[in-house]
Formats: structure tokens, sequence, C-alpha cells
């Protein structure tokens, strides 16, 4: 009998090994009893230490990461794609998983039965080899670990890491700092402290290298004695000098300060020493290339060409993220440090969709965040909120530029997407002919919602009113905050009635003091951080701003500060206010990294003592700041 | 009327039906979704009218504890004399094309016995739910007695709340592909239309559990 699901599973197999290898039959008798999986995101397909699955898994679409537990710490072993296998241990070993297996996106995945597939293993050689490579690759880690009997640390890190640096040429320091033969001791330490570097190099009058000398040629050979500070330089430097050009690679950077046990390599023109000394690279230079360093990152994003390089630019950003707060860095630094490589990797996928398209825009436009993006607050990964806004033209023509912009933000909306960032449930997206308009019809739009208030226009200018300029031309995107601005002046109802939104969230607390959870669906239990507590800080520093006619600061923070400025006598309840969302960003972003997701729901029976009255004290300036609110804009008579 | 005459008097119903209404018998119980057998199905037929066009073929596959089980699926090609120039083009059905066909009498009583007591799963429901009835019926049998979740119905419900009472709005399956990012390849044949809403449920489902839905039954009444 025919069976179209089996064809079509069976088509997709045979393009990936092992299933390229075997016979036509075979494979469809395997493809007619595979079973089709939805894994949402960041859901488990097993789980490290549970017994084998009766079948191994090929990822059909999405991707499935493997992730190993060791030392309390997950390590990234790897990520499969659309044709990768995995779950492959019932074939080989059938003892407990050594990993666990998570979407890392919403993914389908076809689960084959060990019992089904075994026949073609034992005929078949090469379908073994293959099974067996896979396999051993994923299994690497642990491999090392019990072996050698050390921890495996970060050389998973680094592993992965390398996909995304290793092979890229080394950024090097320009300009070194040199002198010539004729110096002493004295004079280069003097320069070298003077300058604040470890290191000075020797040149000849063509600038061609001779040798090199490091703080630890004057702790051993100075310091110890053995040598007066009026030596010359000559009798103390290190020489012959290592170089190399400028194509090295990080990976063989790393290789040659092994080698050569060196902390300093020097670049000059052609690689050899009878060249120009063009650059230094020491050990120190290395490490920071390794993606912990936010400027590095932003670099790294201008080379990328393709968005889902980007991906793992954002998976570093996470890493550097959750050092941040291990360090305990201060709140509004780790925001404008994440936000600033952030809208980098925004701008660049933006970049990409529009050397993507055939034609040159039509006219200017300005690509807008918004929400906690446009406020420059979001710190993990949420959904895309965004919006165009592009210059008036001509009647006649509007149709076809708005057509245009559209195709422009479907390109960014899936660009951002594999990026990792769902698209908004909402559909708040430029894709979205009502978020893609002229600027006239934005400020009509923008006008509407304020001269008639509805809850729906509430709740959409308290998203839209944050906006910021991401790309393009700002002063479009300018104009429409004044268009905000001169309707707040027009009218106070409309920010009376945002008040009323904000006095509206859900509270924190009981009446006994106990913190109110979701009472149903998935999140059941939880406590929903973001429009409990975080939310009415939000609104409430939003209304007040607009009300002050601060323009241009849209950062919750900044405008707490804004606002203590211009109302000191009510300074102490905005900076607590302040602080209060400082520590409650944080406490949301630890909690997404801990369970890999927006961190918007807190499961309260995780949580220890100190962490829940930690949080207790934030309630009391959301109190203080609706009472504020209540007053100020005599919102008890529209309650 | 002469189906409701007939409910009375059971003797004359073929040993499949019978069985097959015994599943009926009790009041379901409502079931997390994971114990649940659902089955995805979708017809092809010669057109759009329920009194003469025909059902040309059924497809039809389960999912069980999640998972679209492919060994549990179905794919029928129906002898059809009622055949409409204008639709072959939509599904490439033509009368004689090669493929093994049974007449709709065996075709029905195979469906019958595949499906049991699962819960049916349809885009646009009711077109195939009439459809199938209809056959049945001049087959002198009763109606489906199964429950039917139709997937467009669903999937409204996992939209934004500001868009969920724009009634006016239709999803078609295409919809609902390239939403949930359901690779389209062999719509409009039957057997790859019942897959394609079998992966549209279960991504509907995973969306949905994120607001409420979490047993069967309350599949049936969202809000």
């Amino acid at each position: 009998m025919k069976n179209t699901i089996a064809e079509r599973i069976q088509d997709f197999l045979k393009q990936f090994p092992p299933f390229d290898i075997l016979k036509k039959d075979e494979l469809l008798a395997i493809s007619s009893q595979v079973k089709v999986s939805y894994i949402e995101k960041s859901a488990h397909v097993f789980r490290q230490d549970q017994p084998c699955h009766d079948e191994f898994y090929v990822v059909r679409e999405g991707a499935i990461g493997l992730y190993r537990n060791f030392d309390k710490e997950q390590h990234l072993v790897d990520i499969c794609d659309a044709g990768d296998l995995f779950g492959l241990r019932i074939m080989i070993i059938k003892k407990n998983y050594r990993m666990s297996a998570v979407a890392d996106e919403e993914s389908i995945v076809y689960a084959i039965s060990a019992k089904t597939f075994e026949p073609f293993i034992e005929e078949n050689k090469e379908v073994n080899k293959f099974l067996l490579g896979t396999f051993a690759s994923h299994a690497r880690d642990y491999y090392t670990e019990t072996e050698k009997g050390q921890r495996i640390d970060n050389t998973i890190s680094i592993e992965v890491a390398q996909d995304l640096s290793a092979l890229r040429s080394i950024s090097y320091r320009k300009k070194p700092e040199t002198c010539s033969l004729d110096h002493s001791v004295k004079d280069i330490a003097q320069k070298m402290t003077k300058k604040r570097v470890g290191y000075i190099v020797i040149v000849d009058d063509d600038k061609y290298p001779m040798g090199i000398i490091t703080d630890v040629d004057l702790r051993t050979k100075v310091a110890t004695g053995m040598f007066e500070i009026t030596s010359s330089v000559a009798e103390i430097m290190v020489a012959p000098i290592v170089t190399y050009s400028k194509k090295l690679t990080v990976a063989e950077a790393q290789i040659a300060l092994i080698k050569h046990n060196v902390n300093h390599l020097c670049i000059t023109k052609d690689g050899t020493r009878n060249s120009k000394l063009i650059g230094i690279l020491s050990d120190h230079d290395l490490l920071v290339s390794f993606g912990n360093n936010p400027s590095v990152l932003i670099k790294e994003i201008k080379r990328i060409k393709k968005p889902k390089k980007l991906r793992y630019i954002r998976k570093q950003l996470e890493k550097l993220l959750k050092s941040y707060l291990e360090q305990d860095i201060p709140t509004a630094h780790i925001l404008s440090l994440i936000s600033e490589v952030n809208e980098a990797l925004l701008a660049r996928v933006i970049e990409l969709a529009q050397k993507d398209m055939e034609t040159l825009p039509p006219v200017g436009f300005s690509f807008l965040v918004l929400g906690s993006q446009g406020r420059r607050e979001q710190l993990l990964i949420t959904d895309q909120d965004n919006a165009i806004v592009f210059e008036d033209v001509k009647e006649e023509e509007y149709e076809s530029t708005q057509q245009y912009f559209i195709r422009l933000a479907n390109k960014i909306t899936k660009g951002l997407h594999s990026l990792g960032y769902e698209y908004c449930p909402a559909e708040m997206m430029a894709s979205n002919p009502r978020w893609c308009m002229s600027s006239s019809k934005w400020e009509t739009q923008f006008r509407d919602w304020m001269t008639t208030p509805t809850p729906e226009s509430t709740l959409l200018s308290s998203i839209f009113f944050d906006f910021q300029c991401l790309y393009g031309d700002e002063k479009i995107a300018d104009a429409l905050s004044d268009v905000v601005f001169d309707g707040v002046n027009k009218s106070n109802r409309f920010l009376a009635l945002l008040g009323v939104s904000a006095l509206q969230k859900p509270s924190p607390l009981g009446f006994f003091k106990q913190f109110l959870v979701e009472q149903n669906g998935e999140h059941k239990d939880t406590f929903d951080i973001k429009t409990r507590a975080m939310m009415v800080l939000i609104d409430a520093a939003r209304i007040l701003t607009l009300h002050h006619n601060i323009k241009g600061v849209n950062n919750t923070l900044l405008r707490y500060a804004k606002l203590s400025e211009l109302e000191p006598k009510n300074a102490a309840i905005f900076e607590s206010c302040a602080k209060a969302f400082r520590v409650l960003i944080k406490f949301r972003t630890r909690q997404g990294l801990l369970h890999n997701d927006s961190g918007r729901f807190i499961k309260l029976n995780t949580l220890g003592k100190k962490d829940k009255l930690k949080l207790k004290r934030c309630f009391r300036p959301i109190r203080d700041i609706q009472e504020l609110l209540r007053v100020r804009f005599q919102l008890n008579t529209l309650l | 009327m002469g189906f409701w005459s007939k409910k009375n008097n059971e003797k004359e119903y073929p040993e499949f039906w019978l069985k097959y209404l015994s599943f009926f018998d009790k009041k379901r119980k409502d079931q997390p979704i994971n114990t649940t057998r659902f089955v995805a199905f979708d017809t092809e037929t010669t057109g759009f009218d329920y009194v003469n066009d025909r059902v040309l073929s059924i497809g039809a596959v389960a999912i069980n504890t999640y998972v679209v089980d492919v060994s549990d699926q179905i794919e029928i090609y129906l002898k059809q004399e009622v055949f409409n120039e204008d639709t072959v083009e939509i599904h490439g059905i033509r009368k004689n094309n090669g493929l093994a066909k049974i007449s709709e009498k065996s075709a029905l009583k195979l469906f019958i016995e595949y499906i049991g007591n699962a819960v049916l799963i349809a885009h646009h429901a009711e077109f195939d739910r009439k459809m199938i009835n209809k056959a049945l019926q001049r087959h002198g049998l009763g109606t489906l007695k199964n429950p039917i979740l139709d997937t467009g119905v669903l999937y409204r419900k996992t939209k934004h709340i500001i868009y969920q009472d724009d009634l006016n709005v239709h999803y078609s399956l295409d919809d609902l592909c390239s939403d949930l990012k359901i690779s389209k390849s062999d719509r409009h044949t039957a057997s790859g239309d019942a897959f394609i809403t079998a992966l549209a449920f279960l991504k509907i489902v995973s969306r949905l559990k994120k607001s409420n839905a979490v047993t069967t039954n309350d599949l049936f009444y969202l809000k």
C-alpha cells in the first residue's frame, strides 16, 4: 500500500549519512516506522543519567543541543542541526545517557527504533563505522575526563568558541612600544612604566625587530643583581625574537606562544625577522579575543556575513552576561554593555537583510525596536518587538513603498528569529503592515491612541512609545516622539489612563504578605516577576517622564535618575524605585540563565529565604510609586 | 429519517460498525493529552458539494504520547464513479492513475476500524466530517461518533487576544504552515495534509499549554 508520509521521510533521510548508503527499499522500511516529535524550545529529548530510550534520533529541523553536566556546571558538547544524529548510545552501549539533549530552538526530530535499525548495521560496515564515529565525537569529553582524571573545565567551551574565533585572524596591537639598541635598562624601564606596558621591542634603524625585553627579564636579570640598571638593553634582551605575519589565526597564535614558551609574538610585515615590525600580540590579547569582551564581539559582528554565524555571538554574549553577574558588576553597566552588543547584532542583521534586497530603499526609513529593547533593558533574549517608519511618499506610490519595507522587514524578522528572537505572538513586528507605515500614518496612529484611549490602545502605546531607532534615519524617529509629547501636553486624560493601567497590575503580595502566584496555565504556582513587579516600575517611570516632557530618555533607570533631579522632594521614592528595578532585573536575568528561558516566571520553592526577602523588599517602592501616581493624576476617580 | 429508524434496529449494522459503536457506550472520560490517541486525517474529494461530490482518498496518521507515529497510518484511495474535471488539478487523482483503489464500502470499513475511538483532528474539520458522514449514510451506517478537533479553530486560540476576536480572518492550512514553520511538501494529497495537520496540532498544543489547556477536554472548551 502506498505510504506518502513514509516516502517523504525517506526523501529527507536519504540526503544524510548513514542513510545515503542504504538501499531504497531498506530506507523506506525504516522510514515507515519513524516516530515524529515536536520538541518545544528548552524541552528535553532525554536527560543525562536516565536509561536509554529504545530509539535514536535524527534532527528534521531546528537545533538540538547536547549538554553534559559536570562539576555542577553545564557544558555544551555539540549542537545538532538538520540531518544530524544523536542519542546513539542505545545502538552502542545501551546504558544510561551520559548527556542531555535539549532543544535550542523549536525542533522536529525523527525517532528511529534501534530494533528496526540494528539489522542494517550488522549487514553494512559503512553504516556501523559512521555511527561509531558520530558517537565518539559526542562522547569525546568524558573520555578525556575519565582517562586522564582531570577536569575538562573550559576545554569544551573553548572548543565551541573555536567555531567562531579560532580560525579568524588575530587582532594584534598596532604601534608597539619600541626603542633602539643604544638605551640603558633604566631608560626603557622608565618608558615601559610611563606607557604602562609590560614589554618593549628593540628595533634597528630599519625598524626590523632585534629583540624583546619584558617585565620578566627586568625581574629575573636586573632586580636579581645579575645586571646593572645602567647596562645596555642589548645585554638583557631576548633574541632572536619570535615573529609571525599578521595572517596568523587565533589558534596558531595560541600554539606559537606555547611552542616558543613566550608571552609575546612580534608581528612583522612579511612574517620574518628581516622586515618591518608592525605590531605585537601578547597572551593577554589572545585571552581577550576568546570572546569574553564586548568590544571584540562587536568587531566580530561587523565582519560576519551570515545571520547563522551571528547566533554564536549571541551565545557568547550569554556567557559574558553570566560572568558579569557572577562578578557583581553594577546593573546599569551590564545593561549598557549588553545592549551595545545586542544592538550591533541587530544592526548587522538589518544590514545583511538590506544587502539581500534587490534594490535600495525607495525613501529614508527608521527601524525601531520597542518595549524592553527600546528601553535598553533587555538582558535575556525575548520576543521581537519592532516597527518601521518610512518617509512620506506620494499617494500612488504608497502601496509599493510599504510593500518594499514589508519585504525587508520579513527578511529582518527571519534573521532575528534565526538569532533566537522568537516571533512576537502579538505580531508587533515590522513585517505586519499595521506596524510598517509612513511618518504621517504613524503620527495619525499615535494621535489616535492618545485622543481615544481604550484598554487596547493604552497597552499598545505603552509598548510603542518606548521606541528607539536602531537603524536608519534617526530624524524620522525623533519626529515621532515629538508627536507623543505634543499629544501628552494636550491631554492629561491619556496620562491618567496610562496611570490607571499601572495601578491595575496584579499586586505582588497577598493580604498575609505571601507572594501571589499564578493560578493556572503552564506557569501555575510561579511568581510572575514581570507583570507583578517590574511592569509597574517601568510604567510609572514612563508616565512621569512623559508628564515632565523629558525627551530622549527611554531607559527606566535613567528615567528615575532624571526624575530625582526634577523632583527633589520625591527623590527618595525614585531612587528606591531605581534600586528595586536593578535588583529585579538582575534577579530575573539570573533566573533566566538558570532555566534557559525569559526568567519571567519564578518557581518560589527554588528560592532561598534570603532571596525571597530580597524580592519582598523591592515591593515597598512599588506601592509608594503607585500611591504617587494615584495622587498626582487623581486616579481614584477613574478607578 | 431512514437513518434514525435504523438506529433502533442495530442488528442490521455490520459487525465492524457495532464494534465501533461499542467504543462510545460509556461517556468518555477526560484524559491527559499524552495518553489520548489522536488521529489527524484529511480527505480529497471530487468537489465541495456534500450531496453530489465524493471522497477520492483518505489519509490519516495517529498521534500517540505527543508523537506522530508513522507506523500507525492509513492511506486509502477510493473507486468512484462521480468524477469532477475541475478538482483533478488540485490533487491530481485521476480516475485511473495506477493507484490501488478500493470500493467506498471497504474504504469506510478500513477507516472506521483504523480510527476506533481516537479523537479526530482535521483542518476545517466540518467539511471532512460531513463528507465522511454522507458516505457512511449512503451505506446505511450512522455518523462519526468521535470527538473532532479543528486545527483552524485551535490555531485561532493561540493568537494574541487583540487578534483573536477577528472572526473574519480565515486561517488556511497554508497560513498555518508558514506561521508554524511546517514544510509544505505534499500539500493536497490526503496523507500529506494529514501529516501537516498532525504537526500543526503538536505545535499548537505546545503553544496552548503555555496558556491553559492541559487535558484533552480542555482543547474542546478553550476560550
